[in-house]
């Protein structure tokens, strides 16, 4: 399967790919601004996901929370995420409202700061704190987000700190920052537009050009640190932390080649081999042969810059203790690089891989989000259409020689969530022992 | 500062014309009924088969054997053990899920095109000779138990959990959680699976659903081959009780010491699928909380700050499922958030909706229906719900202009009628402090418990 893709870049710089797609009068329209947490100065961390929040806060011609308003009169959906390298916003509309989500993109890109108040960053950092209690601090493991980052990057690696970002450093945001950020970083050329599904070329072209034409370039962004990183962690890190949680829970992460690199596809075959549904090596040894775990996934940060991450995500049954889920897992891990993995475990992995890509390819909000991932970070978005032949063209030799470079001692870090005795944090109530009776 | 582009709101165009996918019905004589949706934009074919096996059917005592028994189709058959079995499904990329809901379980399956026939051949093998494994029973037990041990410790599922328990009756098999709590997962033994099995999983009452890259024809050529002599005695029909456990309104503060936030579930019980003021109470639902500018999430997240996100539902089962809102808040204003919630549920009770409002929801409703339906997973799922409830044919061809035909002076019956602020039931999973604010608000009486909602104070 092929997608069409027409790429062409207006004189601001701001990068344009269209996919058409008939099917049905449905329209996605996908923006990724080339800028995360990873961009964040020191004392502002949080800082890129505050400002997509405050994205939602109206403009100059748009009043606060109204984009969501005029979207979903529209019969749209829509929302934004941050991630280290990337802040993407994105709508999909009946067909024939194509202008309304172009236009209400254009109108933030190009005239954010009229509508910033304090009010309305004061209200934002109340939200984002609540957000990160929801997600990380009143969760099980919830934590886990912010410092499998931390123990895998180097303090002073932009992709150390944490994303959502501390109470303190959001509450120091200003309405300066807001401004300081925005012209520096939301900005045509700092940004790619994507358009799937059921329109005209030619209106399309000429309805950008008329919203994002005259919005001026940026001066350019300040580059990143040297980001690049040795290939393995040179040790085995280990951090294990006491929590309000009823089962031990292990994040075992390896430093793996960047996202776009071709050992990627190696890394990310070794991944669905390891961990991807219930045919994987970790499911069917741990979970279904041996039970000592109750669910196991493995997965990628996706990172394009020094090093990417390949994750296993592995819970204990109860009765298992923390130290039997790591050297259990670990006995796997070594197991694999000693012995190999088969043709056939790689051509599992790359069936299922391939049936996920091609679902996922159905819904127009994903193709553009694709769209913009290869061209945002690549410049590129035709590799969308070369995803299936990477895959592939992975062989167990390939995924073999990753595992033999990636996968040993010198390059784990374990991340290990144990129950907290005597918790205070605990559910009253809640000891094992009583919830087993 | 930067440059104008002042322009006019863009005016939509003409809208291009949507159909919901059509589908055709064929029946077996073995009674088996057929539904197939030819799709035709990426060869992705998705097959889902409904059976009539709800938690609903089961046997008192042995709540969770609608679950335990579609999870364990897949964990091996008289021919392949799980290992092989899973192996077999995967090498051909067929990604496949069996589960059960409160009215039905359905085993769902989505492969390419060229892997139909072999994928569907072992689906069908799955639905009719299920091994049972002792070892499987017990691992999945096992599994269920670990899950619902997770859940003590988990804010968002336990408020789910308890929020239950507190609104139905003892009695409801919708008060205890739908794949069965400690006592009745532990009681559930291999035999109980097996004739839960035998006696609902037969062709009569069940429907194959085919959506996708497939024509008619082939559906059915494959469909027959595999499942036309499956043979069965069709089952009884089943229910449950569906009545609230209090009519007065009270809350439940389950204690989780230093709580950094109060995770909180406020409702009662709601009406059936079947009820004719279904699309009136969607619409009055999506003005209150359905939707992120919905009086909720506007009043609770965007004015105050208190949380990251506030949304109202109603949840559609056979019987009467629950009406629910959900939302997590900083501890300090928990009986402040409590007040603005049923301040606004009693808000949509006294006075009628805004032109705006009553046509944001109305407009979104009917210009999102195209967009629920771009993959054969979510065209399938909506063909699932179809014969769960019993839907006309017709039902997704009118969808839209039944959602355009609700007024406001609908919306504001159906609120009169179907939100009752005096008996909402609170739930707050957070500090056990929180007891003298929520006691001092004139929300209700509150009780203290504990994570298995056993009384504390």
């Amino acid at each position: 399967m092929r997608i069409p893709i027409i790429t062409f870049r207006l004189p601001n710089g701001l990068f344009v790919t269209l996919s058409e797609d008939h099917t049905a009068p449905i329209v996605a329209v996908n923006l990724w601004y080339h800028v995360g947490s990873a961009n964040e100065r020191l004392g502002r961390t949080g800082f890129a996901h505050l400002f997509e929040h405050m994205l939602f806060q109206g403009s100059a011609d748009v009043a606060a929370n109204e984009h969501f308003e005029l979207v979903q009169r529209a019969g749209g959906t829509l929302n934004g995420s941050t991630w280290l390298e990337r802040t993407n916003y994105f709508e999909t509309l009946p067909s024939n409202q194509l202008e309304l989500a172009l236009w209400l993109e254009a109108n933030r890109m190009g005239q954010l700061l009229p509508a910033m108040t304090q009010q309305k960053l004061d209200t934002q950092i109340e939200v984002v704190k609540n957000e990160r209690r929801w997600s990380m601090d009143n969760q099980p493991y919830g934590t886990w987000w912010e410092r499998l980052p931390a123990l895998c990057f180097p303090p002073d690696h932009p992709f150390h700190h944490s994303l959502i970002g501390s109470m303190d450093d959001l509450s120091n945001s200003s309405l300066d920052d807001i401004a300081q950020f925005f012209a520096t970083y939301y900005t045509p050329d700092n940004a790619v537009l994507s358009v799937a599904g059921d329109f005209d070329r030619h209106e399309a072209e000429r309805l950008i050009e008329r919203h994002f034409g005259p919005i001026p370039r940026g001066k350019g962004k300040p580059p990143l640190p040297d980001m690049s990183l040795p290939p393995t962690l040179g040790e085995w890190k280990r951090e294990v932390v006491p929590d309000n949680v009823m089962l031990p829970r292990l994040f075992l992460a390896f430093r793996s080649p960047a996202f776009g690199e071709s050992a990627y596809y190696a890394a990310s075959v070794c991944g669905a081999v390891l961990g991807m549904r219930k045919g994987s090596r970790l499911h069917r040894n741990l979970v279904r042969d041996r039970q000592i775990a109750a669910e196991v996934q493995a997965f990628t940060f996706d990172l394009t810059k020094g090093s990417d991450l390949l994750v296993v995500d592995i819970t204990a049954r109860p009765g298992v203790s923390a130290e039997q889920l790591e050297h259990e897992v670990a006995s796997e891990i070594d197991h694999l690089i000693r012995d190999g993995v088969g043709d056939d475990e790689v051509r599992r992995a790359t069936a299922l891989i391939q049936t996920d890509f091609m679902t996922a390819m159905q819904a127009a909000g994903d193709r553009a989000d694709r769209l913009s991932l290869f061209a945002t970070y690549f410049v590129a978005p035709e590799l969308v259409n070369e995803q299936a032949d990477r895959y592939n063209a992975v062989t167990a030799s390939d995924v073999n020689a990753f595992a033999r470079a990636r996968l040993g001692e010198d390059n784990r870090a374990s991340l290990l969530f144990v129950p907290k005795d005597d918790a205070p944090g605990q559910l009253i109530g809640a000891s094992a022992a009583e919830a087993a009776e | 500062m930067s440059a104008t582009v002042a322009s006019p709101r863009p005016k939509p165009g003409p809208p291009r014309d949507y159909r919901f996918p059509a589908f055709e019905r064929l029946s077996l004589p073995n009674g088996l009924r057929v539904v197939v949706a030819p799709v035709t934009k990426l060869p992705v074919v998705t097959v889902a088969v409904v059976v009539d096996a709800g938690a609903v059917c089961e046997p008192r005592g042995h709540e969770g054997v609608a679950q335990l028994t579609a999870r364990l189709l897949l964990e091996g058959t008289a021919r392949s053990d799980g290992a092989e079995l899973t192996e077999r499904f995967e090498s051909l990329g067929a990604s496949v899920d069996a589960s059960a809901d409160w009215d039905c379980s359905s085993l769902t399956m989505t492969a390419l095109t060229d892997n139909l026939d072999p994928a569907f051949a072992i689906l069908a093998e799955v639905l009719r000779s299920p091994a049972f494994s002792a070892r499987e029973v017990d691992r999945l037990k096992a599994e269920r138990l670990a899950e619902l041990l997770q859940l003590r410790a988990e804010p968002r599922g336990l408020a789910d959990e308890l929020f239950s328990r507190f609104l139905y009756d003892a009695r409801s098999r919708y008060s205890l959680p739908e794949a069965g709590n400690e006592e009745s997962v532990q009681a559930i033994g291999r035999d109980a699976i097996r004739a839960f099995y035998e006696a609902r999983y037969v062709p009569a009452g069940s429907t194959v659903i085919v959506a996708g890259d497939v024509t008619v024809e082939r559906a059915e050529r494959v469909v027959r081959a595999a499942l036309g002599d499956w043979q069965g005695t069709a089952s009884s029909s089943a229910s449950t009780i569906d009545s609230a456990a209090r009519s007065d309104r009270a809350v439940h503060l389950v204690g989780k010491a230093d709580a950094q936030q109060s995770e909180m579930r406020i409702g009662h019980v709601g009406i059936s699928r079947g009820h004719p003021d279904y699309f009136p109470v969607v619409v009055m639902n999506a003005v209150l909380g359905g939707l992120f500018n919905s009086r909720i999430n506007l009043n609770l997240r965007e004015q105050h700050g208190y949380t990251y996100g506030a949304f109202s539902a109603y949840y559609w089962r056979r019987q009467a499922g629950p009406f629910e809102v959900s939302t997590a808040v900083k501890s300090e204003v928990t009986d402040a958030a409590a007040r603005e919630v049923v301040g606004e549920i009693e808000r949509m009770r006294q006075q009628p909706v805004s032109d705006e409002e009553l046509s944001l929801a109305t407009s979104y409703l009917d210009g999102v229906f195209p967009i629920r339906y771009e993959t054969t997973a979510a065209i399938a799922t909506a063909l699932v719900t179809l014969v769960v409830h019993g839907l006309p044919d017709d039902y997704f061809g009118r969808y839209r202009q039944s959602v355009r035909a609700v007024t406001a002076d609908a919306v504001l019956r159906a609120a009169k009628a179907h939100l009752r602020p005096d008996a909402l039931q609170m739930v707050v999973v957070g500090d056990p402090e929180l007891k003298a604010s929520l006691a001092a608000s004139g929300l209700g009486p509150v009780r203290v418990y504990d994570a298995q909602g056993r009384p504390t104070g």
